[in-house]
């Protein structure tokens, strides 16, 4: 396993860290190990009958039996399985056939322009308006009726909640192909791309060809971890399947919560079991994904061997480049028909804008949406600056040490990214409740921490890292402590990539549906359970505007780190610098 | 886990006893500085308005907090009283007060997981219709003053007139209209409550013998009772939205699809629905809302507090708010949310009376005549019965 950082880490002379700083990763992983494996066992242990609190006193293996009893479990795994490898597949073949078709060029203004908000909006914002768009009733079919296909009324198809999850598939890959380029555009900017691929046309390949054979090899390790937490997560998702998947049987994910959330209590047992068989599909489907990487591998080989410069691959990376474009589109259209509807009065079918337009969803709701609001935000704010000071502190504690960073740790800060949030939530909540700490906006914080401290490390791990050392080196000879050092040369050069990495946290935070539900006790409301809970419900109005919120929060999040870090940027530290 | 057994069992017996000692000025006194949460189904944005007025006025005139914690399905709620009991937490609950009533009320009454009985101690509770069976057993249950009445609920059918001449006014039209309108109908999935009503309704109308409906139903009885609901569903079916494989999840999700004009016709809990949307001017004008020509199902909506709520002086000064004939008119008012009130006019005093007189009618609401029509609602077990039996049948 390599781990994305190609800057010798070893950059400044050994030193014992301070005491605080050497507590920083033990604290950052006892934050996130205890919960995740106290949730795991709360889990398990209810999967086979135990659960005093209920009356589970000994093992038995009757949670899954009436699980296996479960009309349409079958098809429910299938769905499962189908929804979330197609959306894994088909995005990283995308994601690697833009890039080819790229080969070293980077993203446009307007590309930026377009997928910036796409990845700041919350999953449920995002299932929300694709789920506007793509009804037999929306914005696609409208436009194209009644002139083209002689539709008065809605057809009667089932483009939303379809019984074999296109529509899930679907949304998931606006969210998640946006995602995996950013992390291969990560990725590549560390890779010598422009030299090799100079050498590849030389020796006359083919300029997609040359990226395939030569930068992807270097490429897949890199972000292989970033794929599986795509796959874990596209195979458990819970909100945008509750707003888009098919409730008929739904997904496994959807059938644990609920069974979780069952009036009847002992629903709890055939649940964890549900929860357990979950992480099972998981960790199945990474092992299945590793056996298709050594198959691919192994093909691929003799594929660079044969030494082929051209290649029917060619069109295709313009075909995969042409539909990132319209995934992008699509998305852009989700979040633009979610700010229409929130301004709609009435707007009947087939019109392609509303016949009457009314700012009284946005009036009604300033009351409504203030608790909301300022819960989303505290969280959010709380929990992305807690990480931030985290993970600036392991970062700054192994540049310290002098130690190279470890692989073995990159897998930790994954492990809530990978294990399913059905799996430990559930036990994580019983954890909670005996410590008295549920539906506390504390617990709220820590559940949220779990994902928020992985993404933020990722962001911010590779500029850190990749900082010239010899500003600190310089300083240190100059006399000056480690820690003035930190504060003084490292943080205001690093300004910029801290700012975006607390705009990431709390664009995390933001989107965090599931860990809200069972740490808040349904107690503590944010913006994305009030949009999960609108979207069932079915208010389109005021389901925009929380979902328009939703993913405005964040996006205002990122433009503040923008602009701060612009206008106190490393320039105004050291004239000259580049960070 | 025995002792907080114990500990519930004792508190469980203290609580009525306790419950009476308290007269009302010591329960204000106690409300002063508290925050109430209110555990309400948050899928009606008129309802969630209604509810923040509440919280307005019960913050001015007894200094409580009221806050919405929203949900999704009310049975989310009891699971959270229930978790807390399996965690011995007795005392400091995170719900106040729940909008809640038939299965989920027995799920909790059932337990011993409400407080109470509290209701005779709420002044309000005098103004109450005591004639209306409905305010006093919620579905067959009694209602034993474990909650408390605000809202009524019947079940009516929904359509546009201008798009559709010809309605089933009985169950037993239904699949041939259906034939007719191929996918322009349908109601909510069986999870949900107005789904299962919609079944229930059906049930009614169809079986032997209807009176068996309001005693729990035993697999045998349940069988026989069901048959001819079956034979009709396989008739109706085929002929729904979606060809009745897939359901919207809720009702409001439901009155999506009318807006939209996926469908033509859909049932509804709430009989003030339509006139709201008219008024909102989410629905055209042509819209229509009507009883069956043999009553529908209708029903009380509750508040109740659950045992280990810390705020219960705070959470009956809000029931009690509910029950005052100012929220009631309001309530009642077609442009807040509509509906008939749960008081005995009789009991009101004249100016009170005017307040529910000078409440604006609305033509797009079933008649008063109409809704008078009303059938009681089966046992709770009927319905997580069909539920059950429904997904076993029709889930491929």
């Amino acid at each position: 396993m390599r781990i994305p950082a190609t800057t010798a880490p070893s950059v400044s002379p050994q030193m014992r860290p301070t005491f605080w700083l050497r507590q920083a990763p033990r604290v950052t992983v006892l934050l996130f190990l205890v919960p995740v494996a106290a949730g795991l066992a709360g889990t398990v242990l209810p999967a086979f009958g135990w659960l005093p609190a209920l009356g589970g006193r000994h093992l038995t293996l009757a949670p899954w039996l009436r699980l296996a009893a479960e009309p349409g479990l079958g098809r429910a795994i299938a769905l499962t399985f189908a929804t979330g490898l197609t959306a894994t597949v088909v995005s990283v073949l995308l994601v690697l056939g833009l890039c080819a078709h790229w080969h070293g060029r980077k993203p446009g203004r307007i590309g930026r322009a377009v997928f910036a908000p796409i990845l700041a909006a919350p999953h449920a914002a995002m299932a929300i308006g694709v789920g506007f768009l793509i009804a037999p009733s929306g914005w696609i079919v409208r436009l194209l009726s009644p002139w083209l296909t002689g539709w008065h009324q809605p057809p009667d198809l089932a483009t939303v909640q379809d019984p074999y999850g296109f529509a899930l598939t679907l949304g998931l890959l606006v969210k998640e192909v946006p995602y995996l380029l950013l992390m291969t555009l990560t990725a590549l900017s560390q890779l010598p791309v422009a030299r090799e691929l100079e050498a590849a046309a030389a020796l006359g390949y083919g300029r997609s060809v040359a990226w395939l054979k030569i930068v992807l090899p270097r490429l897949y390790p890199q972000i292989r971890l970033p794929l599986y937490a795509v796959l874990a997560y596209a195979l458990s998702v819970v909100d945008m399947a509750l707003i888009l998947g098919p409730s008929n049987p739904p997904t496994l994910s959807v059938l644990a919560l609920r069974w979780f959330t069952a009036p009847d209590v002992s629903m709890y047992f055939p649940a964890a079991a549900a929860a357990l068989l979950q992480l099972l599909i998981v960790l199945g489907s990474i092992a299945l994904w590793r056996a298709g990487e050594r198959i691919v591998c192994a093909l691929g080989r003799r594929w660079i061997a044969s030494g082929r410069r051209r290649s029917r691959l060619e069109p295709l990376s313009s075909l995969a480049a042409v539909l990132v474009a319209g995934l992008g589109l699509l998305g852009a259209a989700a979040l633009l028909d979610l700010a229409v509807w929130s301004l709609t009065s009435r707007w009947r079918f087939p019109r392609i804008l509303p016949s009457h337009w009314s700012a009284a969803a946005w009036r009604e709701q300033v009351a409504v949406i203030l608790w909301p609001l300022e819960t989303t935000v505290t969280v959010a704010l709380v929990a992305s600056a807690l990480a931030v000071v985290l993970v600036l502190g392991c970062l700054e504690y192994e540049q310290q040490r002098g130690s190279a960073p470890q692989a073995r740790s990159l897998w930790l800060l994954y492990v809530p990214l990978l294990v399913p949030q059905i799996a430990f939530l559930f036990g994580m909540q019983v954890l909670l409740t005996f410590s008295r700490l549920d539906g506390t906006l504390l617990a709220v914080i820590w559940s949220h921490l779990l994902f928020v401290v992985p993404y933020v490390f990722l962001s911010l791990a590779d500029p850190w890292r990749s900082l010239d050392t010899r500003y600190a080196r310089t300083a240190l000879c100059l006399g000056a402590s480690p820690r003035r050092v930190f504060l003084r040369i490292k943080l205001p050069l690093l300004l910029r990539p801290v700012l975006v990495a607390a705009a990431v946290g709390l664009a995390v935070s933001i989107d965090q549906y599931l860990p809200t539900l069972f740490a808040g006790a349904g107690r503590v409301v944010t913006l994305t359970t009030e949009a999960v809970t609108l979207a069932s419900g079915g208010g389109r109005r005021v389901t925009g505007v929380f979902a328009l919120l939703q993913a405005l929060v964040p996006l205002a999040a990122y433009g503040c780190a923008l602009g701060v870090s612009r206008r106190h940027g490393p320039r105004r530290v050291l004239p000259g610098a580049r960070a | 886990m025995a002792a907080a057994g114990a500990l519930v069992l004792a508190l469980c017996l203290l609580v009525p006893v306790r419950a009476r000692a308290a007269p009302w000025q010591q329960v204000l006194h106690q409300a002063r500085g508290e925050t109430v949460y209110f555990d309400a189904w948050a899928g009606d944005q008129r309802v969630n308005s209604f509810i923040a007025w509440v919280a307005r006025q019960v913050a001015a005139c007894c200094d409580v907090t009221l806050r919405q914690v929203p949900l999704e399905d009310t049975s989310a709620a009891v699971t959270q009283v229930i978790a807390e009991k399996a965690a011995g937490d007795n005392a400091e609950g995170t719900v106040d007060l729940i909008w809640i009533n038939g299965p989920n009320f027995y799920a909790l009454k059932r337990r011993g997981l409400l407080y109470g009985p509290f209701t005779q101690q709420l002044p309000n509770a005098a103004l109450l219709d005591v004639r209306d069976r409905a305010n006093r057993f919620d579905f067959t249950v009694p209602v034993d003053g474990y909650e408390s009445p605000w809202r009524k609920a019947q079940l009516v059918f929904i359509y546009d007139s201008a798009y559709l001449k010809h309605v089933p006014h009985g169950i037993r039209a239904f699949p041939a209209w259906a034939k007719r309108h191929p996918g322009r109908f349908t109601f909510p999935q069986v999870q949900n409550f107005l789904g299962v009503a919609f079944l229930e309704q059906a049930l009614y109308a169809l079986t032997p013998d209807p009176a068996v409906l309001q005693r729990p139903a035993t697999p045998a009885i349940f069988d026989k009772a069901t048959a001819p609901l079956w034979a009709w569903l396989d008739q109706l079916r085929p002929y729904l939205w979606r060809g009745g494989r897939e359901f919207p999840v809720s009702g409001p999700a439901e009155r999506q699809l009318l807006e939209d004009g996926e469908i033509d016709l859909m049932p509804s809990f709430n009989p003030t629905e339509a006139a709201a949307d008219v008024a909102a001017g989410r629905l055209p004008r042509t819209v229509r809302s009507y009883v069956l020509t043999h009553g529908t199902l209708g029903n009380t909506s509750f508040v109740a507090i659950p045992y280990n709520s810390p705020h219960k002086a705070g959470a009956m000064v809000v029931a009690n708010f509910l029950l005052s004939p100012r929220a009631q008119a309001r309530a009642g008012n077609i442009h807040y949310l509509g509906g008939p009130t749960v008081l005995d006019l009789k009991r009101l005093t004249g100016s009170e009376r005017a307040r529910f007189a000078a409440l604006p009618h609305s033509p797009w609401m079933p008649s008063d005549r109409a809704l008078r029509r009303v059938l009681p609602e089966p046992h709770p077990s009927w319905a997580s019965r069909l539920a059950a039996a429904f997904e076993q049948r029709y889930t491929p």
